[in-house]
């Protein structure tokens, strides 16, 4: 599986997705610079990282979607690529339009990084493939602008057709408000585009993915990424 | 010169986290009278354009390019030279 | 030409003025004269505390850089060191918290990372007043956004500190900020103008009006005029700096950058002169050449202008390209302004002209150091307590859920959860613990990082008060399974023109020095706040220790939390009858004062290193230091974090009270396997260690039972649940009130 971690000015959780890629999943994996073009077939999964793009100066996301590397990204998209944005990847995802809706700040207007309970809605997604429906998941967050806003059509829809993947939830799997850590509609923490090859997440799987950072929850996202990829090598292969 | 001031504000219906706090802090300060707060942003812009017409068309292109979002925000502008 | 009357008005002394005109052989013109006001101010050339500060430890076998550059650096093997440095942004913070905080955040990561490191954790120890008064509450507020917004922005995980409220900190707070950088041996940088005809470039941000005189400003009381010097605080561009960081870490790889310098108080006056002076060379620059924000700026405006994110470079002559190209790659400027010379001048042009010329040495270390008068305070004179007259509380179980709730002791997470703490994912034991533990990629080493401080102890017994603040903070790395490495310092006191601030400040210093001595543990790098009063009220007496400690196996580390029902519960070393100081005291009984715990270094080494052994021979489940609360708080919290109860009983020849919440030093509880413990008793015997049973884990209530000689059994009862409540939700009870 061949892996680009897209290096926006202001990202920081580059290095982060870079070392598990590379290291933990022993992945060939490269840094693209946001300056930088590649063509859609040279990676199977690109990674927006998250961090501050641009200081997220006028609106998390806002900016970085007008770079180079960003005409790229939208063309693998196209051709089907596998696109991952996590945290300040998912906001500019958002704002490139690949996902509907829009982020706002948390609800009470502060930071907020600690761990949090998923529930995972959808495990059809070449994402998601290693968890079982409705498990409950526990990753970090960190984040100042998590609080997902989309009008009652666009949620509609993203519940008719399946595409609401993670829910901030409670131990037991409640959803609820209690759970809810940043306001975000349906208690929303990643969804999909309906083709299913574009997944945006506010919590980071990246950051619970070794034994010695307490959960390797996130990892699975990653393997699963992975068996999906590898499955569709051998398939196309043939 | 022209100088575009522009407005960016959550729609009217999108939940503003920050106005929110803003009305609930006026509203401990004793101003009972407030009814709703929206807190948005002011950004100031100068324009070497001399049409007006010209400057109006460049700054509606801006606002829908980059300065709101379409999805939470809408934007209002003025024009001075 | 500037005489006496206009030196008055920039804060120089005619003594320092006369100084001045014997350097120069003539009078110093306007610009001169500025950029002396600024370099000898307090803030930057420590004039007050330079004699004192010669009795820190500062070198050692893993040493590789003291105090007296950008930041100290310690080895920690494998071709690594920890390089690193605290810092205040006192007077800032309280006139614009958000944004001193900010700054003072962006400060000191540029010391870092101008000595070639990547800035890897940021600790900040902060203090205010009582969080009831509508006026701290905001200033609280502002000051943890502005860190947290800064930090975040940057990538740099915020992984602890200290968060301590007292009204004697009420309109000056503190703000101290540390930052912690991993380095390769081979490739650290230094602040140094050397090589004859190298060039001197300026990367980074234009250059604006902002911050002028802010190294002056530091330097002298708050006052009602401080809040209409609000121009004199800085505004901080996070996202700039990420761009900065970046880019210098590139530069720094080449072996052609002969010295990097961060401008930070006293701007381009202090980078060029201390880069200059530490090379023994000169350095001619012309201020036209300095990319500026804002238009007609005066030399003297960009000489001393502390717009922030900005840092000298100095180059192998013929490399300018290619530290042009690596900036633009960032999208900043990189814009030669001088060269490096052999004369020893600081000579700034305009266009070029002479504008001003004074000796780089002179005006870096020339500043007269002064030994200022110390008197004890009289209130010193009489801090003995009569404990007889202080009667124990009927109902104690009340009392412990109290001070469970007390901001002092409760959780901090209202606080550390608004910092990205896990970016990186270095962070191995999380904010909460008594240290924050990294890992280091790539090796089995991790680090553990503290900041301590307790100012009432030092306001107490100054002395007693500065050996306690190390002996604690190596304490907190001991616990967490390391073995302390370094100190950093950040030294805050009130005016030390008064006699009894310069006591305070002696004899903490003092404490420190022999504390940090005995403990192997050099002090590297540091700062010193004076000032901190506001109308004749003066702080506590605050000295702040950021210290380093190694793990050689991250694996094997520690934390506080219970883990298991069954496991025994142990206290090595002693309990007294200290209660004076005690936040029990203060703040349950209404007595504040007495004498502060004592430390017995001896002791206090010895507890640590049989709680290292233990640790690292892998059978302890739980280690946690005693403080504040003493050890009925310290054995809660160990219940709260792991969410299980306790049960056990202590019989001594002590006051019930005393046991539980007094402060004694030198203590330590752990919770092991039960078939472990003679194997613990073996190693403590060795050492010399006492080591008391206190009970053992266990499902359901925090119970224990005093049986103290002479008193009547006293019972603590309490479901964890309810202790953790409080202990929870206090600060932010208070804030959100």
């Amino acid at each position: 599986m061949k892996c680009a971690v897209i290096m926006f000015p202001g990202s920081n959780c580059d290095i982060d997705c870079y070392h598990v890629l590379s290291e933990v999943m022993g992945q060939p994996t490269e840094y693209v610079f946001h300056k930088e073009k590649f063509s859609p077939g040279d990676f199977d999964l690109i990674v927006l990282p998250g961090g501050f793009s641009y200081g997220d100066y006028l609106r998390a996301g806002a900016i970085a979607r007008f770079s180079p590397a960003m005409d790229s990204v939208l063309k693998a998209a196209e051709a089907g690529r596998l696109i991952i944005g996590i945290c300040n990847g998912f906001q500019i995802l958002l704002e490139a339009k690949l996902l509907p809706g829009a982020m706002k700040v948390n609800k009470d207007l502060k930071f907020h990084c600690h761990d949090v309970f998923l529930r995972v809605d959808n495990v059809e997604t070449p994402f998601t493939g290693l968890y079982k429906k409705g498990e409950v998941i526990r990753l970090p967050i960190a984040h100042g602008a998590g609080n997902y806003y989309a009008d009652a059509q666009t949620i509609e829809k993203l519940e008719a057709e399946n595409r609401i993947v993670f829910r901030y939830c409670d131990r037991s799997g409640n959803v609820s408000d209690a759970a809810n850590p940043n306001g975000s509609v349906k208690n929303i923490a990643g969804i999909i585009n309906k083709q299913g090859n574009i997944l945006g997440m506010m919590p980071h799987p990246e950051r619970a993915s070794e034994d010695i950072l307490g959960s390797v929850d996130g990892k699975r996202l990653f393997k699963s990424i992975l068996r999906c990829i590898e499955g569709r090598t051998t398939i196309y292969g043939r | 010169m022209i100088n575009a001031r522009i407005h960016v504000r959550f729609k009217s219906g999108v939940l503003d986290p920050q106005g929110t706090a803003v009305k609930g802090a006026l509203k401990q300060l004793g101003f009972e009278n407030v009814v709703d707060v929206r807190v948005g942003k002011l950004i100031e812009v100068k324009l070497n354009v001399e049409d007006e017409k010209d400057a109006k068309d460049e700054i509606k292109s801006m606002c829908e390019k980059l300065l709101a979002n379409p999805v939470i925000e809408d934007y209002s502008f003025e024009l001075s030279v | 030409m500037a005489g006496r009357e206009e030196a008055k008005k920039l804060g120089l002394a005619d003594y320092e003025y006369d100084e001045i005109v014997k350097t120069l052989g003539r009078m110093p013109n306007h610009l001169e004269l500025g950029m002396y006001s600024v370099m000898w101010s307090e803030h930057c050339s420590y004039k007050n505390s330079k004699p004192v500060l010669k009795r820190f430890p500062t070198s050692g076998p893993r040493v590789l850089q003291g105090p007296g550059e950008n930041a100290g650096i310690v080895d920690i093997g494998d071709n690594l060191a920890v390089v690193m440095k605290i810092e205040s942004h006192n007077h800032p913070s309280a006139v614009e918290p958000y944004q001193g905080a900010a700054t003072g955040v962006g400060g000191i990561i540029r010391d870092i990372f101008t000595m070639g490191a990547r800035p890897v954790a940021l600790l900040d120890s902060l203090r205010f007043g009582n969080l009831d008064d509508p006026r701290v509450k905001y200033l609280f507020g502002g000051v943890v956004s502005g860190i947290a917004d800064y930090g975040n922005c940057m990538g740099i995980p915020t992984v602890g500190g200290e968060v301590y409220f007292d009204d004697s900190y009420r309109d000056n707070p503190l703000v101290n900020a540390m930052c912690v950088g991993i380095i390769r041996r081979d490739r650290i940088v230094r602040g140094k103008a050397a090589g004859v005809g190298n060039s001197v470039m300026l990367v980074g941000s234009a250059t604006g009006r902002d911050g002028m005189h802010g190294a002056s400003f530091a330097s002298e009381e708050l006052s009602e005029d401080s809040v209409a010097k609000r121009p004199s605080v800085q505004v901080g561009d996070p996202f700039t700096e990420k761009l900065l960081l970046e880019a210098c870490l590139e530069l720094l790889k080449n072996e052609w950058v002969i010295g990097v310098q961060d401008l930070g108080a006293a701007g381009l006056t202090s980078a060029s002169c201390e880069t200059a002076a530490r090379a023994g060379s000169g350095i001619e620059l012309d201020v036209c050449l300095v990319p500026r924000r804002e238009e007609n700026m005066t030399p003297y405006e960009v000489m001393i202008s502390e717009s922030q994110e900005r840092m000298l470079v100095i180059v192998e002559k013929g490399h300018e390209e290619e530290v042009k190209k690596i900036f633009e790659k960032w999208d900043l400027n990189a814009v030669k302004i001088g060269t490096v010379t052999a004369d020893g001048m600081l000579r700034v042009k305009e266009n070029g002209t002479i504008v001003a010329e004074v000796p780089a040495k002179s005006l870096a270390d020339g500043a007269p150091s002064i030994k200022r008068e110390s008197r004890k305070p009289s209130y010193l004179e009489n801090i003995d307590l009569d404990l007889s007259s202080i009667k124990i509380p009927a109902d104690l179980n009340s009392v412990l859920l109290k001070l469970m709730s007390l901001p002092n002791i409760a959780s901090k997470a209202w606080v550390y959860q608004q910092y990205d703490y896990s970016v990186r994912t270095d962070t191995v034991v999380s904010p909460g613990s008594d240290a924050a533990v990294l890992r280091i990629k790539g090796t089995k080493k991790g680090i553990a990082l503290t900041t301590d401080g307790n100012g009432y102890y030092c306001f107490l017994d100054p002395y007693e008060g500065g050996k306690q603040v190390v002996a604690e903070a190596a304490r907190n790395l001991v616990v967490s399974g390391a073995k302390p490495l370094a100190i950093t310092d950040c030294l805050n006191f009130g005016n030390p023109e008064k006699p009894e601030v310069y006591y305070q400040f002696e004899k903490c210093v003092n404490g420190m020095a022999e504390a940090a001595s005995f403990l192997n543990t050099p002090v590297i790098s540091g700062n010193v706040s004076f000032y901190n009063e506001t109308k004749d009220r003066a702080i506590y007496p605050t000295p702040v220790v950021g210290m380093v400690g190694l793990l050689e196996d991250v694996e094997k580390r520690c934390t506080m939390e219970f883990k298991k029902d069954g496991d025994i519960v142990v206290l090595l070393g002693e309990n007294t009858e200290e209660l004076g100081g005690s936040l029990y005291l203060k703040e349950i009984i209404g007595v504040p004062g007495g004498r502060p715990p004592r430390v017995n270094l001896d002791m206090e080494k010895k507890v640590q290193d049989c709680c290292l052994k233990a640790i690292e021979l892998g059978f302890v489940h739980s280690a946690h230091d005693v403080s504040e609360g003493g050890l009925a708080a310290a054995i809660a919290e160990s219940c709260i974090a792991g969410n299980i109860g306790f049960s056990g009983e202590i019989e001594t020849e002590v006051r019930p009270d005393a046991v539980l919440f007094g402060e004694a030093q030198a203590r330590i509880i752990l919770s092991l396997p039960e078939e472990n413990l003679s194997l613990l008793q073996q190693i403590a015997r060795e050492l010399g260690v006492k080591i008391t049973v206190l009970g053992f884990v266990k499902c359901g209530n925090f119970r224990l039972e005093v049986k103290s000689k002479g008193y009547n059994v006293r019972k603590l009862d309490i479901p964890v649940d309810k202790l953790a409540l409080g202990w929870r939700n206090a600060i932010k009870w208070k804030v959100e009130s």
